[in-house]
């Protein structure tokens, strides 16, 4: 009889908490991330979390990049370029409105910019828009804009969150209550939990978007990830923090795991303007000393991509430079000697991004074989962008690089964290930036990529993948993102 | 007790102003640039310089000082660099998730510890004894974001009780409940087996003593005397270790709430340390400084209330 009361008690009490799995509605998408951005306003910002939530599901550009990397129409409906490549005219969409319900026009596409390029513009892109002479509104759903010199990734650009078109009205508190023209409209947020977007039915595609509201739920702790996931708290969770944990989801039928590429190239960057990586034969040693796959195997649990120089290995202008210094420890030391570095200290320096700290303790492993005393300290962000990225003060780091069309990181001078200064790069660089013809384009970079490799600037390591968690009836999620956006119009879930 | 209040007065003062002076100089002198992580690695130094100039990162150190103690005594605690909202609100939308942690985490505690101190008390010497001394050992062992991780795997992940973690807020109380059980659990268990090893020991102590034996000599019931002798008497040590625990509790929800990913203070100063966001920083550092000191505030308070013999004293 005791048993029996005791139980009934817990069930009474099990029913009061509700303690039964609430089942969410089919067409609400709950997506976890691991960053949490403290703005939603990708024009003021750079946290890639913003973009990843915002970009082309609340806002909208000109332009939208699709998964292939191929510009296609968004805002700007359709445009030409002039012969000499220097102006552009937009055709803008006539079945847009901002979510306030402010109008869209040319104005907004002005204000956009010119905000963007202003003296006290913070845009976290500013470079981007150099380029840009002069922007003309020829009539409300007309822009015309004029070029001081050939880009060959404007349009690209165009599509960016950085060059988001967003309103006078409603500009200044877009970091707390984000309004643009996109399919998603932003709900609420709130801090250190969830943001909700719902479907904007007024979008001119509101009839191809299936889901009516997304949920993202900040997670930044790996097994926390985990746990939410398997207990189908969240549907997908499309930037998986530790390769480690994915066998588990890979043996699970309820999901499906994805292994993409991103524009991020991992690299051991050295630092080119001292002592001793200002000596080509010593950058070249370390080159020699490192072993990619050991790295791969231990840093990623096996799931990356080699690169061996600066080029995505999706991207249509990929050479395989993987074998252009191959692993010889031996040869390694015997180089390091020859350069009088053998048995020096030098300090790598890495921020707290696990592919960083990882790659890093094998790294060391390795340099340490072949003669080189590498101290790793692990630092945090604030301070790796301040000290080694601003500042310079460090031998060697490792980083990725996320961000698309960025092999001109070579050409930015002395003054650049790599304290790389190399004239024939530079010149290779501006034909590259200004060369409209793909295939033409292509070729240019593939010798860039080789140049690169040839100088040995840095130890060029493994493509960041996109590791991504999914459930079975989450459908139509980039398996690889060219940028750092995922349009949520064409997800799906069943 | 007048001379005790004032001195314990000035003491609090004093604290909050040195905690103040510490936190702006280290954060000052600390690398990082609060511009730099907002606008990351492609931000151009012309847009850099703007942004610098928009938080007032510009104006020389000790102006920066005074202008936020003057605000700070007006009760503005100025507006986050990297949130861009003021400091007050994202503190104030925290603190009844943080809150409610801790107190749901003190109050367990104290039930389980009292509860199980008193019992191995009562039991001194036979298995009950042995047997909550051995568990409590090994809670004190266990990490508390182990211990998390295994809730969450039972409760969440098996048996789908529970959520996992997160926090939705109190608009929807049964759904607020069940996101704190099992935080709170994981809190509770690891606080409570210090605070039980403590509760009995005192007890055991207080249990020797003459009153205690004329009290069961005189026939009073076990639980009588257990409850109503025995634990008042022990109070003092318990109280101690509860008012240092109760400051623990504030700061351990930090790892609590990451593993939970509730949005808490905890995560908040986390983020805000990360991003350079000085306003922010700053004032929850005091935030928790206060709690700590009114903590140890009350626990002398209460000592005299439970002991009267020390009011001589104070």
């Amino acid at each position: 009889m005791m048993h029996i009361r005791k139980s009934l008690q817990f069930t009474t009490f099990a029913m009061a908490l509700g303690l039964c799995a609430t089942a969410v509605s089919a067409a609400d998408l709950v997506i976890g991330l691991q960053q949490e951005p403290t703005s939603l306003d990708p024009t003021a910002d750079a946290t890639a979390a913003i973009d990843g939530m915002m970009t082309q599901n609340v806002y909208e550009s000109l332009t939208i990049v699709a998964e292939n990397g191929e510009v296609g129409p968004n805002l700007a409906s359709a445009w030409e370029v002039s012969e000499d490549g220097l102006t552009y005219t937009f055709t803008l969409t006539d079945a847009a409105t901002f979510h306030d319900g402010t109008a869209f026009d040319a104005d907004d596409v002005i204000y956009s910019f010119e905000r963007a390029m202003a003296e006290d513009s913070v845009n976290p892109s500013k470079a981007i828009f150099k380029p840009i002479e002069s922007i003309t509104a020829l009539d409300p759903r007309t822009i015309q804009i004029k070029l001081k010199n050939k880009d060959a990734f404007f349009l690209f650009n165009m599509g960016q969150g950085d060059s988001a078109i967003v309103a006078a009205e409603s500009a200044a508190t877009n970091n707390v209550n984000p309004v643009g023209t996109g399919p998603f409209k932003f709900d609420n947020w709130t801090r250190g939990d969830r943001l909700k977007l719902v479907k904007n039915p007024d979008h001119r595609d509101a009839g191809e978007v299936a889901l009516d509201s997304v949920t993202f739920r900040f997670i930044s702790d790996a097994a926390a990830a985990t746990a939410a996931m398997m207990a189908e708290e969240l549907d997908a969770f499309p930037g998986f923090p530790a390769p480690e944990l994915l066998e588990q989801f890979e043996a699970d039928p309820r999901f499906r795991v994805n292994q993409g590429s991103t524009e991020g190239e991992v690299i051991l960057a050295m630092n080119n303007s001292k002592p001793p990586f200002d000596n080509i034969e010593v950058r070249r040693a370390v080159a020699t000393a490192i072993n990619r796959d050991e790295i791969i195997d231990g840093a990623m649990y096996g799931k990356a991509t080699p690169i061996g120089s600066f080029y995505p290995p999706h991207g249509t202008a990929y050479v395989d430079l993987t074998d252009a210094y191959p692993t010889d420890t031996a040869k390694a030391k015997g180089m390091f000697e020859a350069a009088g570095v053998a048995g020096q200290t030098m300090t790598l320096r890495v921020p707290p991004f696990p592919y960083a700290t990882r790659s890093a303790e094998i790294i060391q492993a390795q340099l340490s074989d072949a003669g080189i005393d590498a101290r790793v300290e692990n630092v945090e962000w604030g301070f790796w962008i301040d000290e080694i990225y601003k500042k310079k003060n460090y031998d060697m780091t490792i980083i990725a690089h996320t961000g698309p069309n960025d092999m001109g990181n070579f050409a930015r001078g002395p003054d650049y964290f790599y304290g790389y200064d190399d004239p024939k790069f530079t010149a290779l660089w501006d034909s590259i930036s200004t060369e409209a013809d793909d295939t033409k384009r292509d070729e240019l970079l593939k010798e860039g990529q080789q140049y690169l490799s040839d100088q040995a600037v840095h130890g060029f390591l493994f493509q960041l993948p996109l590791l991504g968690v999914f459930r079975n009836e989450v459908k139509g999620y980039w398996s690889s993102s060219p940028v750092l956006y995922m349009p949520l119009k064409n997800v799906s879930k069943d | 007790m007048t001379y005790f209040l004032l001195r314990r007065t000035f003491g609090f003062i004093a604290t909050l102003i040195a905690v103040s002076i510490v936190v702006f100089a280290v954060m000052n002198v600390l690398p990082g640039d609060p511009a730099l992580t907002i606008l990351g690695m492609d931000a151009t130094d012309d847009a850099l310089a703007a942004l610098r100039k928009e938080l007032g990162l510009n104006d020389p150190l000790l102006a920066r000082y005074f202008a936020w103690v003057g605000g700070a005594l007006t009760g503005d605690f100025g507006t986050s660099h990297s949130f861009r909202v003021p400091v007050a609100e994202l503190i104030t939308e925290r603190l009844a998730m943080t809150v409610s942690l801790a107190v749901a985490g003190m109050v367990l505690t104290l039930v389980i510890a009292l509860s199980v101190g008193i019992f191995a008390a009562a039991n001194h010497g036979k298995a009950g004894d042995w047997a909550t001394m051995f568990i409590s050992q090994l809670g004190i062992a266990v990490p508390a974001f182990w211990l998390s991780i295994l809730l969450v795997l039972l409760f969440a992940v098996k048996l789908r009780w529970l959520p996992p973690g997160g926090f939705a807020g109190w608009s929807d109380p049964v759904a607020a409940l069940r996101s704190l059980v099992l935080p709170t659990v994981a809190l509770a268990l690891v606080q409570s087996a210090v605070l039980a090893r403590v509760t009995r020991s005192s007890a055991l102590e207080v249990m020797r003593q003459d009153f205690t034996r004329t009290a069961r000599a005189s026939g009073l019931s076990q639980r009588r005397i257990l409850w109503r002798h025995v634990l008042p008497n022990a109070l003092v040590p318990i109280v101690t270790i509860v008012g240092m625990q109760f400051a623990a509790l504030v700061t351990g929800t930090i790892v609590i709430e990451n593993v939970f990913y509730l949005p808490g203070l905890g995560r908040l100063i986390f983020q805000s340390i990360a991003n350079r966001d000085l306003p922010t920083v700053q004032a929850l550092v005091m935030l928790f400084a206060v709690i700590v000191v009114t903590a140890n505030f009350v626990v002398d308070l209460l000592y005299v209330l439970i002991d009267p013999r020390l009011k001589a004293r104070a």
